[in-house]
């Protein structure tokens, strides 16, 4: 167990330097600097005045200096400046964070409070007419984009009240903040609900073909029993999984929802500096997706590891 | 094995007992009502796509500001936006653009995955723990966050799409069809080869490629939905596909905010169109994947 830790942490941080040299390659791919449209937006054309400012920020050194100074810096909590605003990467970064931890949180919650009690239904009365309806509810759910359900959730307040919620900071009343954070979170927390649901449903009927079940019955166990205490217990290991690959999708889904609702989080964020070029805060935050990632995993393998005593964490 | 198992099975052999193509899809198509529900909808827009020049009441590009945000109407299906270009075929122009993104990614994705899966799996040793390690560095990064940074990269357009869509799915192929051909080396009849004296090469390309061909097309189906969805993604978010192509995508973030109000129809459509295209992916994938690989079934 302890080997496999030590290998396991050898391993993540191997990931994640392999992950900051492809961010840091492939953002220096793009053709023209921020000092570039700077220049092209202002119709300015001074060399000197543009040599400078690219010494300013680091930019005419070379490549690989670059890199060890972006890597060096983060050691020391040093995550270089915002070209467009021109604060510390830290200070652009941080207070976005909560916010788009609640609404990441949220929205897992919700996924995981829908989908497992939807997917145990659906086993339980598999090939029923509620089945069917859960089945075909689940497969349109993998199908909206959450955007689009995002703009429709929109209308429909338009529609209703006049008025769109506008995310402000910080929240009024509990009311209002509930309102602001849920229904954002539930509109990207779809997804995952169907996504969860669905496994939910196959992993219960496996497990619900199984001798031990079969046992359990015939010792006259009731039908409640047999399927909450036996089944379900045995099915939520491989949704323990899914849950912890949902928290990448979920980024995926914060990165157009955060966008529809205005909500100032993290997601938002990495697209406004991805169109201004702002390398230090698009390799920052890219890195911090990372980290959060290949962190749950290794959370999640720790997790199914001690639900599961069959399972040795050994290789 | 359990009873649906092999009442399943004895429903494929009876399939493939059925006579003539044709008997064949109409078997399926009634043993799998929702695939056929997803092989239609794939249908209606490949047709769009193909002949969206006849379908299409008018000229996706031409605009008239008499018709700026027209009502849904006799004249205009689908109502116009805000330049008074027909909605009806930007939507049908739409599915071109989904479906060459949608195809095109997932075919390089797919090729370069099972080159690598296979050449990973079956060399094994240091190359494939490479191979892995690369990855697991891939995979680290959400499917939309990697094509973000790669279609910003690469700059917007169609091809670059394309290909900063494609990318995030070569590890992910690969994963699959790496586990498959580890299964596949250890088969009888790829001992046999050997024992006749088969170079390797010829085995890992004419014995064991051609058997990762099922698992391949359950993930292209299923990917293909995900690779619509990613570009739609891209294009709302302006980082995919460009003006003046009519992207459904790039639809909803020109009128998202600004008409919602005034024009739902802008916001409404195109949506729709993606929503049933992902739908349909969906649903023809699922009873694929029961058809080709009744082991993943899920």
């Amino acid at each position: 167990m302890g080997f496999y830790l030590i290998r396991r942490l050898g391993l993540m941080v191997l990931t994640l330097f392999g992950i900051s040299v492809v961010i840091f390659v492939l953002l220096r791919l793009v053709p023209g600097n921020i000092v570039d449209i700077l220049f092209d937006s202002a119709g300015m054309v001074n060399p000197a005045d543009k040599l400078r400012i690219e010494q300013e920020l680091g930019l005419d050194k070379a490549l690989p200096l670059q890199y060890a100074s972006w890597i060096g810096g983060m050691m020391t909590g040093d995550l270089g400046y915002s070209y467009v605003s021109e604060k510390s990467a830290l200070a652009e970064i941080a207070p976005r964070i909560p916010v788009s931890a609640r609404l990441a949180g949220s929205a897992l919650l919700f996924a995981v409070l829908i989908g497992v009690p939807l997917g145990v239904i659906s086993a339980v009365r598999q090939n029923t007419w509620l089945d069917y309806v859960l089945r075909v509810m689940s497969l349109s759910g993998l199908s909206l984009p959450s955007f689009w359900l995002g703009l429709l959730v929109l209308m429909g307040f338009v529609a209703l009240f006049g008025s769109v919620p506008i995310y402000t900071e910080p929240t009024k009343t509990f009311g209002e903040a509930a309102l602001l954070v849920l229904v954002p979170a539930a509109t990207v927390g779809f997804r995952s609900s169907a996504l969860i649901m669905r496994l939910t449903r196959s992993s219960m009927l496996e497990i619900l073909r199984q001798d031990f079940i079969r046992t359990a019955r015939a010792k006259g166990a009731s039908a409640g029993s047999v399927n909450y205490r036996h089944a379900l217990r045995n099915a939520l290991l491989p949704v323990v999984t899914v849950i912890g690959m949902e928290a990448a999708f979920l980024a995926g889904g914060l990165i157009v929802t955060e966008t529809v609702f205005n909500i100032p989080g993290l997601a938002r964020f990495l697209v406004e500096s991805i169109r201004n070029r702002d390398y230090p805060i698009v390799q920052n935050l890219v890195m911090l997706i990372a980290v959060v990632v290949v962190t749950i995993n290794f959370l999640v393998d720790l997790l199914y590891a001690a639900l599961d005593p069959r399972i040795r964490l050994s290789d | 094995m359990s009873e649906t198992d092999t009442y399943e099975a004895e429903l494929v052999r009876a399939g493939a007992r059925a006579e003539g193509r044709l008997a064949r899809a109409l078997f399926y198509a009634r043993q799998y009502p929702l695939g056929a529900v997803g092989a239609v909808i794939m249908l209606v827009i490949v047709f769009a796509a193909l002949f969206a020049d006849v379908v299409a009441p008018q000229s996706p590009f031409s605009t008239n500001p008499a018709l700026s945000l027209a009502r849904p109407g006799s004249a205009h299906l689908m109502g116009a936006d805000f330049m008074g270009r027909d909605i009806m075929s930007r939507v049908v122009h739409g599915a071109r653009i989904s479906l060459a993104v949608g195809i095109f990614s997932t075919l390089i994705g797919g090729f370069f995955g099972v080159l690598i899966g296979v050449a990973s799996g079956y060399i094994g040793g240091w190359f494939d723990l490479v191979v892995q390690r690369i990855t697991d560095i891939m995979q680290a990064l959400p499917l939309l966050v990697l094509a973000l940074v790669m279609s910003a990269a690469l700059g917007p357009s169609l091809p670059n799409t394309i290909i900063a869509i494609s990318i995030p799915l070569i590890p992910y192929v690969s994963r699959v069809i790496r586990a498959n051909t580890l299964a596949l080396r250890e088969q009888a009849y790829v001992e046999a080869a050997h024992a006749i004296g088969l170079p390797e090469w010829r085995i890992a390309l004419r014995h064991i490629l051609p058997n990762t061909l099922a698992p391949l097309i359950v993930i292209a189906t299923a990917q293909l939905g995900s690779t619509i969805l990613t570009e739609a993604s891209l294009s709302f978010l302006g980082l995919g596909v460009p003006e003046p192509h009519p992207s459904w995508g790039r639809m909803l973030s020109e009128s998202a905010a600004e008409y919602m109000r005034t024009a739902p129809w802008l916001v409404i459509f195109p949506g729709l169109a993606i929503s049933l295209a992902v739908f349909g992916t969906n649903m023809l994938g699922d009873a694929l994947r029961d058809i080709l690989d009744p082991r993943q079934r899920g």
